[in-house]
Order: structure tokens, then sequence, then C-alpha cells
């Protein structure tokens, strides 16, 4: 009877807390549906886990959850990018082209001879600057958003096809590389170690200041609104058109750095390096829960939106039978689900 | 009279919002004229009469072109886009290559039929599939067509099990590469559809329908029109004219290179149909803009290559174009060249004499 006693007891207490939990996201999606599809890609993402754990197996782990923080970042960091534009109702195609520019460049001036600091601050900025100028285009002369920075992926792609068409190695003394070298954390058995690289303390940054800035400052209150309604923001009084150019300039930094921790992980960089990510960045933003409307969303879903894109290449490659054509196929067919699932949602909140 | 009608005539061509378009065009030819007087020279092969000559490469290379953006330019006027042309273009170019493999390499009509058929058919089931996502299930046209590209590139990979696939074939061959009255025929195939589709929506009242979508579903359905079956329409067309335009261009080379056919066409596409002064807003078209529009940028890619610029900056050329047509039309700018006018006609009561001197200034 005494040894029987206290599994009874607890039982009941592991249920009443987990229902607790389970009533209290019922209660948070039923106060707040636009979160749905955030805790839907949260399942997922366990789900894929799980699932990868089961079937393959090593997957959690300490080498190859780190390695998925490792190889993403960057896709991260743009999908951080990506969320603060479509929460205005924008889009920036532009990010993958800038990518491009800003590392083709950063590793020829490094090889010229550049201290490796001025070389950051040169890649950073060259994103900031094409940034500013979709921003300026879409605010000050009315170009829809889909336009210009579409001319902005045409001129970053050209410029770093301009400047070279070879692939530009970076010197292996290179203090940049640095960035993307691995430190161990955890000393696990084997080769089973937590690492982390620079890059991804970078990335981790980033979101946590893409976070502050979105719910706990007024520019990242102003974003909301001008998603949820432009006008109805600019007759509020609040700073609709600064906004909005700092929206696309946030982008293109954020794309910079994104080249920063890309490049220095690779040592390579080429003109058509980051064809594509551009949509990466949006079906992570939208895997993540946010809508391409603007207005909702969130980005830690983004960054989850990202890590579920990552954890599907891992699990891709480890199964080996399917072909590496149906990548694509996947994540347009993942894609679809999120959107359909958001539709859902919406159709709710209008009835 | 005949001055001032033709005066007016102009005007009305200055007007239009393809002008610039055809400018740039002028432009780029007096470019190339500069580089090389004799660039405009057409001359006749003399062993097959066939018109040799930079002109006739533009109006090849613009055929791809052309069938899309005229494509593009309905589903934007509908208030949509259509992103997954170019996968599309991937996709018909592999089914049309594979079939003809799988046929044997006989160059007979009835395999390169078998072989335009089925690949416009697959085509038309892919446009349809964006159709019922755009138009029963609602999805943002931007999102559902994206997922079209990224799907669309995968199923041309699966179909050509990842590889560079190519297949022989006389009479496929002769659709891309063939001349009829000395002019290519992927010209006169592209230029007979584009007649064929603008008089459709132009003679018909389907052209106003279209626009009426793309201004205000909802009033639209209320007016009569069904808004569902005709946005289907548009896409499977869309689809369609992707799929000719696939089989264009892997007509040249007799060979489908899945990562590379048709890719970035939609933003040709979309290029061509802004460059026509056609809104992305919708409710708006313009077949005769579309077509100049393709017009420009072949000749824009035939002129980066000829200047000796790697083909691959191309695209920083298409930005300067994109970026001053869109800064021409915006309001903010027009408003700089109209203030500079306006002053003298907003007062012309107290001091009429001036004015009428500095107008002609």
């Amino acid at each position: 009877m005494t040894i029987v006693q206290p599994p009874r007891t607890e039982a009941p207490a592991e249920a009443s807390a987990l229902s607790k939990i389970s009533a209290r996201i019922k209660r948070v999606i039923a106060s707040n549906p636009s979160v749905l599809p955030t805790v839907a890609a949260i399942v997922i993402f366990v789900g894929m886990v799980i699932y990868g754990e089961v079937a393959y197996g090593r997957i959690l782990q300490y080498n190859t959850l780190s390695n998925l923080l490792i190889n993403n970042a960057h896709l991260i960091i743009l999908a951080v990018a990506m969320t603060f534009v479509i929460l205005t109702g924008g889009i920036d195609l532009s990010v993958g082209a800038v990518i491009a520019l800003s590392s083709v460049a950063g590793v020829m001036l490094a090889n010229a001879g550049w201290h490796p600091l001025l070389v950051i601050v040169m890649m950073i900025l060259i994103g900031t600057a094409m940034g500013l100028v979709s921003g300026v285009l879409i605010q000050f002369f009315n170009v829809q958003p889909f336009i210009a920075t579409l001319a902005m992926m045409f001129l970053g792609r050209g410029l770093a096809s301009l400047l070279s068409t070879r692939p530009e190695r970076l010197d292996e003394e290179s203090p940049l590389r640095w960035l993307g070298e691995q430190f161990k954390v955890i000393d696990g058995e084997k080769v089973n170690d937590l690492v982390v690289t620079p890059g991804v303390i970078i990335a981790l940054l980033v979101v946590l200041g893409a976070f502050f800035v979105l719910h706990r400052t007024r520019t990242g209150r102003t974003v909301y609104a001008i998603g949820g309604s432009e006008n109805s923001s600019a007759l509020m009084g609040l700073a609709v058109p600064r906004t909005k150019v700092l929206v696309y300039v946030i982008s293109g930094t954020l794309s910079g750095i994104a080249a920063v921790v890309y490049t220095s992980r690779l040592g390579i960089a080429q003109n058509i390096t980051g064809i594509g990510w551009e949509l990466d960045a949006i079906a992570a933003t939208v895997i993540g829960g946010t809508l391409l409307t603007g207005g909702y969303g969130y980005v830690l879903g983004s960054v989850i939106g990202a890590l579920v894109l990552g954890l599907m290449n891992v699990l891709i490659t480890r199964d080996g039978g399917i072909p590496p054509e149906m990548t694509t196929i996947i994540t347009g067919g993942i894609l679809l689900v999120f959107v359909l699932l958001q539709r859902a949602v919406i159709s709710k909140r209008h009835t | 009279m005949s001055t001032a009608a033709r005066t007016s005539r102009l005007r009305e061509l200055v007007r239009k919002p393809f002008f610039w378009g055809l400018i740039a065009i002028l432009a780029l030819l007096l470019l190339n004229v500069l580089k090389d007087p004799n660039y405009l020279a057409v001359t006749v092969n003399p062993a097959n009469g066939h018109l040799v000559g930079n002109l006739v490469d533009i109006l090849r290379a613009s055929a791809p072109i052309l069938m899309i953006a005229v494509g593009m330019s309905l589903v934007i006027a509908t208030g949509g886009i259509d992103l997954s042309v170019g996968s599309v273009m991937a996709v018909s170019g592999a089914v049309s290559m594979v079939f003809m493999k799988e046929a044997g390499q006989s160059g007979s009509l009835g395999v390169a039929l078998g072989a335009i058929g089925l690949s416009l058919l697959v085509s038309a089931l892919l446009g349809a599939v964006n159709g019922v996502l755009v138009a029963y299930v609602r999805l943002q046209p931007f999102i559902s067509t994206l997922i079209m590209m990224l799907a669309g590139r995968g199923i041309a990979k699966v179909i050509t099990e990842g590889q560079n696939t190519s297949a022989s074939n006389d009479a496929f061959r002769w659709v891309a590469n063939g001349f009829v009255v000395g002019l290519p025929v992927v010209f006169l195939i592209a230029i007979a559809i584009v007649v064929i589709v603008g008089l459709v929506v132009r003679r018909s009242a389907l052209g106003l329908m279209i626009e009426a979508i793309g201004i205000n579903p909802k009033a639209s359905r209320m007016a009569g029109i069904r808004p569902s079956g005709l946005l289907l329409t548009v896409y499977i067309l869309s689809g369609v004219l992707a799929g000719i335009a696939g089989i264009m261009s892997v007509g040249t080379v007799m060979t489908v290179d899945v990562s590379r056919t048709g890719y970035q066409m939609e933003l040709d596409a979309i290029l061509a149909v802004v460059i026509g002064g056609t809104s992305l807003a919708g409710g708006k078209f313009s077949i005769g803009g579309a077509v100049v529009g393709g017009l420009l940028i072949a000749t824009l890619d035939k002129t980066v290559v000829f200047l000796g610029i790697s083909s691959s900056a191309t695209p920083a050329f298409k930005a300067i174009v994109i970026v001053v047509l869109c800064l021409l039309q915006s309001e903010r700018v027009r408003s700089w060249f109209v203030q500079r006018r306006k002053p003298p006609k907003v007062r012309p009561e107290p001091r009429p004499v001036p004015t009428k001197e500095e107008v002609p200034v």
C-alpha cells in the first residue's frame, strides 16, 4: 500500500499540471487566434524532432542540434529580417542578392588587406544602403514593395557579377574566419559535443534584439500598426513614413549581417551565393505564423520556421531514400499546409 | 489640319504608358549602333533565304518573354501575380524532352505534336492548380504561385530524374529554329498568339470582366460576373502560355536544363508588364504594353552581351531600367515636372502678358 501510494498521488498531479498547461494554451489561442499558426509550427518542429529521433536516431543530441543552428544561422537572421518587412505588409525580395553582393565585396576587400573590422562594417553597410534605397523608393516614390525590392535584387546580383563571377576564396589566415570557428561548450563523448560559433551567437543576439524592438518599443508597435492598417496608423499620428523606410533598412542591414555570418563560416563568396534565399526566408516567416498581409506574426515563430526548414533538410539527407529533387516539392507542400492553416484561422476570426 | 492630327496622335502616343519603353528600346539600339554602325543591318542569307541580323536575333529571343508577359499581364489585371511561370516553363520543357526521348529519336511530326500536346496539357494542369488555390481556396496569389514555383522546379527535376535531358526531333526543332518567309517561326507563332489573345480579350467583354475583378472582386460579382471561373481561366491561360514559352526555349538547344530553363523568367515577365505601364495593383492591362516590355527586355539582354559585359551582370541593367521607369511613373517625380510648369497657369489673370511669353520658353 505504502509502496504503491507515491505513484498514485503523483500521476493525478502530473495530469493536472499537463491539463493546466493545455488549458492555458487553449485560453491563449482562444483570446488570440493568430498565435495558432506559430503554435502549430512549434508542434510540427517538435514532431519532426521526435519522428527523426525514432526513425533515424541521432537527432536529439548535442552535435546534430548545434549543427542545425550553425548551418542555419544566416537563415535565422534572414527570417528575422523578413518578419519585420512582412509585418508591415511589404515584402523584401532582395535579401539573397544583398548577401551575394555584400559577401563578394567583403571577401575581395579582406583579401585586398583591409582590416577585418572595417570589412565587417563595410559588408553590413552595403546591406544598409541597399535597404535604404528600397525603403526610399517604396515610401517616397510609391513604388510597390515587390517591384522596388525586385529592382534591388537585380541590382545586387548584377553588381556582384560585375565584381567577380568566380568563387572568391577568403584567405586561410583571415581573422574573419574566427566568426565561423567552432567552440566546444559541452564536451560530450566522441564527437557528440555542444558547439557554438560566434555566428550562432550573433544570430541569437539578432533574434533577441528583434524581439525587444518588436514587442517592447514604440517602433515595434508602429510596425504592427502599419501592417494592420497603414491609413489608420497615419491618422493616429504614428511615424508611418519613417518606420516604413526603417523596416527596409533593418532588413538590408540584417542581410548584411547574415552575409558576414555565412561568409565567415564558408570562406567562399560567389555572385550566385544566396539564390532563392529570399524564398526560404519568406517560407520560414510564413511557416512561423506571420501573415503575408501584415499585422500579425511573431519573430520567434520565424526562427522556428527557419529551424523547421533546416531540420527538414537534415531529415531528407538522413533518410537517403528521398531524392534531393523532392526537397523543393516538400518545402512547397509544407508551405501550402501552413498557408491553409492561416486561411482557416482568418476565416474563423471573421465569422 | 493634317499636322494638327499628327501632333495629337503623337501626343496620344506620348501619353501611352509604354511610350517610355519604346524610347528605351530605341536608346538601346542607338547605343549598339554607336558601338557598331552595322548593328541594324539585316541581310538575306543567299543559301536559304533567311533573314540574318541582330534585329532578327532580338525578335527570336523575345518570343518566350512575349508569351509569359501576355499571360502575366492578364493575371496582374485580376489583381494577382503568377510567380510560377518560370518553373512551368521548366516542367513543360522537361515533359516534351523526356517524351521525345522515350519515343525514340525519330524525327516524325507525330512525336513532336505529341510532345507539344502533352507538355501543354501538363502546363494547363499546373495553371489550374494555381487557379483553384486562388479562386476557390482564396489563397493570396503571391503565396499560391510561390508554392507552385518551388514545387514546379522539383517536379521538373523528378520528371527528368535531375538530369539535363536532350532529344532530337527535326519537327520540334523547326518550331524554335525554323524560318518562314525569312522570319523566325518562334516570333511568328508568338505574334500570332499575342494577336489572338489580344483580339479575344479586347473584342469581347472578357477583358473588361478581367479588369473588373482586379478593380473590385465583390462589385464585379454583384455586377453579374463570376470571378472564380474567370480567375481559374486566367491562371490556366497563364500556365499554357508559360508552357509554350518553355517549348520555345528548350527547342533552340533541344536540351532541358532543369535548374536553368525558365530560371527567373517570372521576374522578366513581371518586369515586361511593369515596363508596359501596367500597375501591379491590378484592374488594368495592356497587351501592347506587355509586347513593348518583352521586346525591351530581349533588346536589353542582347545589348549587354553585345557590349561585351558578362551576361550574369544583366540584372544590374534591368534594375536601372526598373528604377528609372518606376520613378518616371511615380506621382512625386511627375509633380516636380508639373510644378515647374504650373505657376503661370495658376495665375493667368493678374499678369497675362508675361505668362504668354513664358509658355513658349
